[in-house]
């Protein structure tokens, strides 16, 4: 297959689910479930207002406030309400803890599952066959294709959110980062960090 | 069901791919279906559970080889034709062609944007004690029903430890199949790798699942 012709081809696909999309959305509005202006509203909300920044706060209050870490790890939702300037999250958020000795990692093997409002929107990764099949059986293998390596003898321990419970992944705090305020501790804090397929930033290293 | 969507534990799918710097949506469609599928959930035309499950219907074929965003399109437009919100022929046309089915929490317009943003509450009130504590040895049921269910394949038929109890929360597999909420007990329940994979298995793999109670056995 020539690139021209691989290229038109996806093309035609795209127009095609993108035509199927815009026919479903005229049909309901309509029928009068919806008004495009609320499907905007929401288009919008999800760009602007959830996304790995509300999880880095959270884990960085974590670092820095041992009261606020054992409540989170006691009951992820209720301590995370008592925080106003993080959006607000819903029930069943479970925080786990990596240590020394153990390593979490987060998987929805059925589905999406993924913390939202934590995290924001799942990447594609997440969502696709390979992680989803790989990451119950071989998550040492699924960490390399990250680029990151445990210590051999580290418990792994994978979550699959097979139900409405969310997890998110308390990361180890980064060495070199003592007195640094919650703030900037958050910026060393990443997405990948939050799902347990990859640690938090470095101080000093290059982004 | 036993589907393709059941994937934990499956070989051949390759390498995971992290994408850089990737944006949210990689078409302005994806957009679209998401905001729709929101919108009419919180609308009442289905629950999380139905959504689902017509995803995981999806012919396999199509479902492995669809995008994300392709398969809760096809699973909506699925669902809302069979629960009678639309018919094939005004999807076909691409416009309406009779008034539109009632809905439970009537139409989806501005007023409502802000509550799809946070999670329904899937909790409910214990209808009886709970079976299992922490720390109990279970049993994940070998069961294989053709409807929705939770329970992934690679689980069942193993022993595991109750970790942690959620409560009780709505039953997927009942709800799924608009049969009532029917709330159930929720454990995490954690098994050794080699007890899923065998003997060659990652020493230092422990995996959970999140099991309703009618998913496990003492043991």
């Amino acid at each position: 297959m020539s690139h021209d012709h691989h290229h038109h081809h996806d093309h035609s696909e795209l127009s095609e689910t993108e035509l199927r999309v815009r026919a479903l959305e005229t049909v309901l509005t309509e029928k009068g479930y919806v008004e495009p202006a609320a499907l905007d509203a929401i288009i919008q909300a999800y760009e602007t207002k959830i996304g790995p920044h509300n999880g880095a706060r959270v884990v960085a209050k974590a670092w820095t406030d041992s009261a606020f870490k054992n409540a989170l790890l006691e009951d992820g939702s209720k301590a995370i309400g008592t925080l106003g300037h993080v959006s607000r999250v819903g029930d069943h958020l479970v925080v786990v803890e990596n240590t020394p000795t153990r390593h979490n990692m987060v998987v929805c093997t059925l589905c999406s599952c993924y913390p939202w409002e934590m995290l924001g929107l799942p990447p594609v990764w997440y969502k696709a066959s390979p992680y989803r099949s790989r990451a119950v059986k071989d998550p040492r293998g699924v960490l390399a294709d990250f680029g990151v390596s445990l210590p051999k003898d580290m418990e792994i321990r994978v979550w699959d959110s097979t139900a409405e419970t969310r997890f998110l992944v308390l990361p180890m705090r980064p060495a070199g980062t003592e007195g640094w305020s919650e703030e900037r501790l958050a910026e060393l804090v990443t997405r990948d960090s939050m799902i347990g397929t990859g640690f938090p930033k470095t101080p000093g290293a290059p982004s | 069901m036993n589907g393709v969507h059941d994937m934990g534990g499956m070989d051949g799918f390759g390498k995971v791919e992290p994408e850089p710097n990737e944006p949210m949506f990689h078409e302005a469609w994806e957009s679209r279906v998401l905001a729709m599928v929101r919108a009419m959930g919180a609308a009442g035309a289905f629950n999380i559970d139905t959504s689902r499950y017509y995803r995981e219907t999806i012919p396999p074929h199509v479902y492995l080889s669809s995008s994300y965003y392709k398969k809760w399109f096809l699973g909506l437009e699925e669902m809302l034709i069979d629960k009678g919100y639309l018919t094939r022929e005004e999807v076909a046309a691409g416009h309406a062609m009779q008034p539109g089915k009632a809905l439970k929490h009537g139409k989806f317009d501005l007023a409502n944007v802000e509550r799809v943003m946070v999670r329904g509450q899937f909790a409910r009130p214990a209808p009886a004690a709970a079976k299992f504590k922490i720390g109990d040895r279970v049993r994940a049921k070998n069961i294989h029903p053709a409807t929705h269910t939770r329970l992934p394949r690679y689980v069942r038929g193993h022993v595991g430890i109750v970790e942690l109890n959620h409560g009780c929360h709505v039953f997927p597999d009942t709800a799924a199949m608009e049969r009532g909420e029917h709330p159930q007990w929720l454990y995490t329940v954690v098994f050794e790798g080699r007890d899923l994979w065998g003997a060659d298995a990652d020493p230092t793999l422990k995996v959970s699942i999140d099991a309703f109670e009618p998913y496990l056995d003492p043991a």
